[in-house]
């Protein structure tokens, strides 16, 4: 009996493909898609001033309200310009090293700093968070070693300057790994032939290596800014800003206005899709 | 020249990134219960207290039930993904890898909020349901992408080979197939496991009033008197979520690299 029904969807591929595809697609399409179509209409559904009650009917209030309110537009502002500011600073930090592992470095010491490189990736963001919160406070490592070296008083805990501070630190690794990977694909000869045509070094590394490496860097930008984007929880332990995900946290939890953070959520969706648009326009999409 | 310049840089990008741990690694040991720099007296009493608190060992069984269960939902379904897009085209086939990445790639409250709308608007109480839900969700592509870079590198010619040979597709499976993708799908199940153990954002919008571990965390940071605790659960933390990685790191490259994306 078994072997009759393993010889049967042997023989009907179709019927393979729909065993193999039935479950991750039906998961994806109902719990995930259906989830952010959930997100999509909730946006547009309001809270009864009276009851707290949701009000099932289509409205553009919320969106409204995020457009009048001056609150609002502070704080999309702070949460896209620090993601802008971190994805840059992990740009300039995630250069060397990437150069190094892939240029300098003998297969070994490649290896080592890969995995490096992926150990912190991996191990808690919360942790690490936790740490630069500890670095960063008044009596802290940080302060201390400034007083070391003739600068008192530098608590960076809590400020604005910590987000970018934090964020970078945290996201670098995700910088990292694409660019590596990026300029692993630069032939050697073509460095070579540069030279041999005459370009200096630092010719060669700003006609040859840079353009064929940002779509690399767009890549890997992919992920600094999103994931800064969609944070709320350093935010929360480094400063007393707020970012748009602590908005959207609290409009759902606090204060059960679910339909306002769903609309307020559409924002980081708005701005993402905006920016995989230009990422694929710039070929990132072949360098992940 | 060049070379030492981007020789020193890498060094310090090296420190950047490592002495962050070693800071909370070391306050661990840190007799007084405040937070000052330098250490002066040292200690292991704190991993004791750590240990025997009723919150931390909550907190550690229910983040290991959630991990546990995302894992498994995660295997399954990556697993499947990956075999249907290795073996078969079909309409839609290319779009599959870009929406198993989006919970990824998506910023986390949107993942988490749409999980949350949805939620409230179908009337589902938040359980430890729920937060598997929530992990599986984005921990599938990682099984997903580990399994699918292993069949590549593997031909198809065995599994024809074994059928000729008048195995059945049990048999092919079991003997053939399997044994093929079993690290393979080993290192994407430790590397769910450690995403799953480690989330905080969505998990924030899945959970209630429960508390995994990264929660009780994010709970008890902000009260002074239970710092010394925190901080030996930060280093524990810091080693469960680095052995698996490590450990997959090793299963991988039998034939590659994990990825995470």
């Amino acid at each position: 009996m078994r072997g009759r029904l393993l010889a049967f969807i042997y023989r009907h591929r179709s019927l393979q493909l729909l065993l193999l595809l039935v479950p991750p697609a039906g998961w994806f399409g109902v719990v995930y898609l259906g989830s952010l179509a959930v997100l999509f209409v909730a946006a547009f559904w309001s809270l009864d001033p009276l009851t707290s009650a949701i009000r099932h009917e289509l409205t553009l209030r919320n969106f409204q309200q995020l457009v009048t309110d001056g609150v609002y537009r502070v704080v999309a502002l702070r949460t896209i310009g620090i993601a802008a500011i971190v994805t840059v600073t992990d740009v300039l930090l995630a250069f060397p090293l990437a150069y190094y592992m892939a240029r300098y470095a003998r297969p070994r010491t490649r290896a080592i700093l890969f995995v490096l490189v992926l150990l912190p990736l991996w191990s808690s963001y919360l942790v690490r968070v936790y740490a630069w919160r500890v670095i960063l406070a008044q009596g802290g490592p940080l302060e201390w070693g400034l007083a070391q070296v003739g600068i008192p008083g530098v608590a960076i805990y809590p400020s604005d300057l910590a987000i970018p501070i934090v964020f970078s630190y945290i996201w670098l690794p995700y910088m990292i790994l694409p660019i590596y990977a990026g300029l692993e694909r630069i032939p050697g000869s073509l460095l070579e032939a540069s030279g041999d045509l005459g370009a200096r070094p630092g010719t060669t590394f700003r006609r040859v290596v840079l353009p064929l490496v940002f779509p690399a860097v767009v890549a890997g930008s992919i992920f600094t800014f999103s994931l800064t984007l969609g944070d709320y929880i350093t935010p929360v332990l480094v400063s007393n800003s707020q970012f748009i995900g602590n908005v959207v946290f609290d409009s759902q939890g606090v204060a059960g206005n679910v339909p306002f953070a769903a609309a307020f959520a559409m924002v980081p969706v708005l701005v993402m899709a905006l920016y995989l648009i230009v990422a694929r326009r710039l070929g990132a999409f072949d360098a992940l | 020249m060049a070379r030492r310049v981007v020789g020193i840089a890498t060094i310090v990008v090296l420190l950047f990134l490592y002495l962050p741990i070693l800071v909370i690694a070391l306050y661990a040991f840190n007799a007084d219960r405040g937070q000052s720099w330098p250490i002066t007296e040292w200690t292991t009493r704190w991993f004791g207290d750590a240990l025997a608190n009723e919150g931390v060992r909550d907190a550690f069984v229910l983040s290991l039930e959630a991990a546990v269960g995302a894992t498994a939902l995660a295997l399954l379904l990556g697993s499947l993904a990956a075999f249907a897009v290795h073996r078969f085209r079909f309409f839609g086939r290319e779009t599959i890898s870009f929406v198993l990445l989006l919970p990824l790639a998506l910023p986390g409250i949107v993942t988490g909020m749409a999980l949350n709308a949805t939620f409230n608007t179908i009337g589902l109480k938040f359980s430890l349901f729920t937060i598997i839900v929530g992990h599986a969700t984005f921990c599938v592509v990682v099984v997903y992408n580990n399994v699918v870079a292993r069949l590549r590198r593997s031909s198809h010619s065995i599994e024809e080979a074994s059928m000729d040979l008048g195995a059945d597709t049990w048999q092919t499976f079991r003997y053939v197939t399997f044994p093929v993708v079993r690290t393979a799908l080993l290192a994407g199940a430790l590397l769910a496991f450690a995403l799953s153990f480690d989330e905080v954002i969505v998990t924030t919008f899945t959970a209630g009033t429960d508390q995994t571990l990264p929660i009780w965390i994010l709970t008890n940071l902000r009260l002074p008197n239970q710092r010394p605790i925190v901080n030996v659960v930060a280093v524990l933390v810091i080693l469960l979520s680095a052995i698996p990685v490590w450990l997959s790191q090793r299963l991988a490259s039998e034939g590659g690299t994990p990825t995470r994306h």
